[in-house]
């Protein structure tokens, strides 16, 4: 019982976790003692929070390899961006038009996710991770050949060129192939990111526990076993993938809303960055929701911190990702790290409760 | 055939695998609150026969029936659903899970709240999740794992492990459950311990039992009946005494 009681805990220390790291860097924005620079960074750094949590639900508690995560961010920032554009001037305040956006953007990355999730779900491991990251790359390409323009008489789509929309003299393309959408209105903050953030884990957490994330993690551990206690794979296979996909559209929301032309190039939205979310994922633990947030920071940050070193900056990253892992996952260094921090008081007392656990055992 | 008092009746089930007919043409009947043993010398198809009848594999001939309803080649979860629970022989827990969500999991399909219940926490997410646990709590009690309920599964020793997937089994709330080689890998006395325990789920619960063992002195000290398999055909069937005497099995367990 004790156990369960810190694990509720721990939910808690995740939350305070970011609520206070937000207010030191306001506090530091506050003071002007962070450069533009890093200011710059701050709602990115949000972004790959979000589409770090949201993997985690994928990789770590479902137990799939997903390695087209960045497609379903992608969708859900076209999509909502493209209701901004539509919308910008019309349905005012702002606030209003950036909740409906970050809406459809759920909506829309979370049904491509469920319309993918169905084949490819009966895949696994190996075979799973490269089925993913083709439809990934396939919504990335799908996107820069699209041209929606809309006029007077509606709305024209086209897959060869903005000319062969024959739109009025009048009418505006929307989504113009690989130039992509200009003119979102730039909505995203620091602050709403924080709080999307917040909404995300709220989201993960509190399914994990619940009814539904015991049977998906059952699925992960044994899925023979999780059938013959009844419990339907199909359906929470798909649920897991889908509401992960759906909340990577969230993180799509907020890049798209802090960017004045949103562009699906490789960089963004191809499988580098779905590699880069699973190193994150990784990197912080498997399963490890707060580990994989922490790693997304340390990750997005240290390219910028490196800066000074120039020509070797990614050499030095490469060695940091190497001795990360090793410090992070190493059996030997585990132990060590354990003796270590048992010793401080404050993780003493932790280490009893869960060290009491396994002695019953 | 089909007896009104069974629990299971099984008829002239069959099946292939490319050319080995792994179960040919078994029959049985397992009446109310029996202890039932089915037995027979390594690949004599007794996992397969407890495969056909979970919905894992789907027979080629044969009918199964549970209480009369007419069960074959429905899913493995339809088949839960309608009564039959099972452990495995090479044990499946859920390893990363709680000892306590291991049987929460078997209680999945008796309790419900929806999934946005569940994320917002909701009142009735609250008092079903405590319904859930008290009931597992009960179910952790019988087996003597209630110390450990906050445990991973896979930090139990050996003999805890069989217990927790007999529990997370019963939890699912079968009229028939089906072990697989409880004892397998315990010594004398976790195996004395085990049947004991087997005995009082038996009665406590109303259960019927099919059992797989391997080993035929312990089958002797528990089960009423007897099927003994050999190369996937029925070699002798009925009460255990009998059976057991029954030179044809001797043989096949010993040898020429």
């Amino acid at each position: 019982m004790k156990n369960i009681l810190l694990k509720q805990k721990e939910n808690l220390i995740t939350y305070g976790i970011v609520i206070f790291a937000y207010l030191i860097l306001e506090l530091l924005i506050a003071t002007g003692s962070i450069t533009s620079l890093l200011k710059g960074l701050l709602v990115p750094l949000c972004v790959y929070v979000i589409l770090a949590i949201s993997l985690n639900l994928t990789v770590g508690i479902l137990g799939q390899l997903s390695l087209g995560h960045a497609g379903f961010m992608c969708v859900g920032a076209f999509s909502s961006a493209f209701f901004s554009k539509l919308t910008v001037g019309v349905i005012n305040p702002d606030w209003l038009r950036f909740l409906l956006a970050l809406i459809i953007g759920f909506v829309f990355a979370g049904i491509v996710g469920f319309l993918i999730g169905m084949p490819v779900l009966r895949l696994r491991g190996d075979y799973l991770a490269i089925v993913t990251l083709a439809f990934g790359e396939i919504i990335k390409n799908i996107i820069n050949v699209l041209y929606i323009g809309i006029d007077s008489k509606g709305v024209h789509f086209s897959m060869k060129d903005s000319l062969s929309l024959n739109l009025e003299e009048t009418g505006k393309v929307i989504i113009n192939g690989a130039k992509g959408i200009t003119g979102t209105p730039k909505n995203s903050t620091f602050t709403i990111g924080t709080i999307l953030i917040l909404v995300t884990l709220f989201i993960t957490l509190n399914l994990i526990k619940s009814r539904d994330g015991r049977a998906i993690m059952a699925i992960r551990d044994n899925e023979i076993a999780a059938e013959s206690v009844g419990i339907n794979i199909t359906k929470y296979k798909l649920m897991a993938f889908t509401v992960s996909a759906a909340l990577a559209g969230v993180g799509g929301v907020l890049y798209a809303h802090n960017l004045n032309s949103l562009m699906a190039t490789p960089k963004n939205f191809g499988y580098n960055m779905s590699i880069m979310i699973l190193v994150f994922v990784v990197l912080g633990g498997i399963g490890n929701i707060r580990g994989s947030m922490i790693a997304a920071v340390i990750l997005t940050l240290l390219p910028e911190l490196l800066r000074g070193l120039s020509n070797f900056r990614m050499l030095i990253y490469s060695l940091v990702l190497i001795a990360m892992m090793i410090i992070n996952w190493a059996p030997g260094a585990r132990i060590a790290r354990e003796r270590f921090l048992s010793r401080l008081p404050f993780f003493k007392k932790r280490a009893e409760l869960t060290e009491g656990g396994k002695e019953n055992g | 055939m089909a007896d009104t008092n069974a629990v299971l009746s099984v008829d002239h089930l069959s099946i292939s695998f490319g050319g080995l007919r792994a179960v040919d043409d078994l029959s049985l009947s397992i009446n109310e609150g029996e202890l039932y043993g089915l037995i027979g010398p390594n690949g004599a198809g007794k996992t397969t026969a407890f495969n056909l009848l979970t919905g894992v594999y789907k027979p080629d001939e044969g009918i199964i029936r549970l209480c009369g309803k007419d069960i074959t080649g429905k899913s493995t979860i339809d088949i839960n659903r309608a009564g039959i629970a099972r452990t495995f022989q090479n044990i499946r827990l859920f390893k990363e899970l709680s000892v306590l969500d291991n049987v929460k999991c078997g209680l999945h399909n008796r309790y419900h709240y929806s999934t946005f219940e569940g994320i917002l926490r909701l009142p009735k997410y609250r008092r079903v999740e405590k319904e859930m646990t008290d009931e597992a709590m009960r179910l952790l009690k019988v087996f003597d794992l209630d110390s450990e309920a906050s445990c991973k599964a896979s930090q139990l020793p050996y003999g805890k492990q069989r217990k927790l997937e007999i529990a997370r089994a019963l939890a699912t709330n079968p009229k028939l459950l089906l072990l697989d080689e409880p004892a397998a890998g315990m010594n004398p006395q976790e195996t004395k311990e085990l049947m004991e325990t087997i005995s009082f789920i038996r009665r406590d619960f109303g259960l019927t039992i099919l059992l797989i063992e391997h080993d035929m002195k312990l089958v002797s000290g528990i089960c009423e009946r007897l099927t003994v398999l050999n190369f996937g055909r029925v070699l002798a069937e009925g009460e255990t005494k009998t059976v057991l005497n029954n030179p044809e099995v001797i043989t096949a367990y010993l040898g020429e």
